[in-house]
């Protein structure tokens, strides 16, 4: 029990950490800001192209989000910081993991967008067309709103995710979270560090789950 | 030009099924024209022509002089001076029932928010529904919300009025205060077609009713005629039908 305590839960070592993971957890914040923007105006664009009238935009839309729903974003993240060098291609981490997210989001947000926008009748775009509303003043004012809201608890449950996958970006030595802590488990061979860590996470990400379970029985899913 | 919709050998097919099999029809300025027959007759997908939310297969729809299936002709623009009326009232429900009215205003004709929401309130109180302005689709009965759909068409000031089976979707003691809506319009001069099962009402406020079966415009002659003196086999039968 001791050594589970000192292994573990060790005061001392995780106040030693604490500066350190600080800075991870606002690395951390600061890639959510970028990436989930990026992930749900992705999202929209590719939820556009999968409703358009024009088949091949469909069909186009279609194999993006199969193909990057289907790649693991670990995968396609290490293809773009290391692979792409290879093709003369180099950037900073930051900007490899805004790509891969952006890749990976923004295909799982369109298909939620879609769904929402599918969930809208067509007496809506259908009324609003009467009124002289062209097809996106439709689109935006009318269909997206309620769409948005219908799959509401879906967005936050996909956010939750993004926001735990952004721990994938410490492999490309981005010293987010997860990556300052694994720092400073290896400079103190202890695992308190890391189980900080993952207190920080949950802290942040329960009331959020509790809010999903909220809204899905508020919406009643 | 007297005609205000001028309906030309108008066709429309779903895949290998021709819905509307050439159809001929005027309405002019100030008159209200009643379109009944059986279900499935095509009379709501002949409405739905006439502003193009369906699209015809073959013919003409003239509204005011222009013809809205020439290639130059801008929809969103004709649209706004066509009125319509669905049977499930399509109101938008994140929006207040002020939200509904002003949303084109705002949007097509650009007006500022003071000036859409004044016009906005003038056309709910015209419905009577002055006092909901702020109430959300959901807070409204079906006959209130089919009042606020009629604002929302009246506030573009259009020429003219479709609608399509406006009281089907309402309760019985509901009916009457949508129709008083009605009577009210065609007291103003509005120009309106209407798809109705609401028989009574065609009998006394309509100038000319128009039977269809079948995808054709079979019989079309005023109240008295159509309902007490009909020519045709078919609309015999409808009639007969109704009154029994």
């Amino acid at each position: 029990m001791e050594i589970f305590l000192f292994q573990f839960l060790n005061l001392d070592i995780m106040r030693q950490a604490w500066p350190l993971i600080l800075s991870g957890a606002q690395m951390t914040v600061l890639l959510c800001l970028a990436v989930i923007p990026l992930g749900l105006f992705g999202g929209l664009l590719v939820a556009t192209g999968s409703i358009s009238q024009w088949r091949a935009l469909r069909w186009a839309t279609k194999a993006y989000v199969d193909f990057f729903r289907a790649v693991p974003p670990l995968v396609l993240l290490i293809v773009i910081y290391s692979g792409l060098p290879f093709a003369g291609i180099r950037m900073s981490p930051f900007m490899a993991v805004c790509i891969a997210f952006f890749l990976n989001a923004s295909s799982f947000y369109g298909e939620i967008f879609r769904a929402g926008v599918e969930s809208v009748g067509r007496g809506q775009w259908e009324a609003a067309r009467s009124t002289g509303l062209t097809w996106l003043q439709t689109y935006r004012f009318v269909v997206l709103p309620q769409a948005s809201r219908n799959v509401l608890p879906d967005l936050v449950s996909n956010t939750v995710e993004v926001i735990k996958l952004t721990s994938i970006a410490s492999v490309v030595s981005f010293t987010e979270l997860l990556y300052a802590a694994d720092m400073a488990r290896s400079v103190t061979y202890n695992t308190s560090p890391i189980v900080l860590a993952a207190v920080l996470y949950l802290i942040v990400l329960w009331p959020v789950v509790r809010l999903v379970s909220r809204l899905e029985h508020r919406l009643g899913h | 030009m007297s005609a205000l919709l001028d309906v030309r050998g108008l066709r429309k097919s779903f895949g290998t099924t021709e819905i509307l099999r050439g159809i001929d029809f005027s309405v002019a300025a100030q008159e209200l024209v009643f379109v009944i027959g059986p279900s499935g007759s095509g009379k709501s997908t002949m409405l739905r022509c006439c502003n193009r939310l369906e699209e015809p297969t073959a013919g003409h729809v003239f509204v005011d002089g222009v013809d809205l299936m020439a290639k130059g002709t801008d929809i969103n623009a004709m649209r706004r001076r066509i009125g319509m009326v669905f049977q499930a009232f399509n109101l938008y429900p994140h929006m207040t029932a002020l939200g509904n009215v002003t949303l084109a205003l705002r949007k097509v004709l650009g007006k500022g928010r003071e000036e859409a929401e004044a016009i906005g309130i003038a056309a709910l109180d015209r419905v009577g529904l002055k006092e909901k302005a702020g109430n959300y689709p959901s807070e409204l009965s079906g006959g209130q919300q089919q009042r606020v759909a009629i604002a929302r068409a009246l506030s573009l000031e259009p020429k003219i009025m479709l609608f399509d089976e406006p009281t089907s979707a309402l309760d019985p003691e509901l009916v009457g205060a949508v129709l008083g809506v009605m009577r009210d319009l065609k007291e103003a001069g509005m120009t309106m077609v209407v798809v109705s099962h609401e028989m009574r009402f065609a009998r006394d406020a309509a100038d000319r009713i128009v039977f269809m079966a079948d995808g054709q415009i079979l019989e079309q002659g005023s109240p008295a005629e159509i309902f007490g003196n009909p020519q045709n086999p078919r609309t015999r039968d409808f009639v007969g039908e109704l009154s029994r």
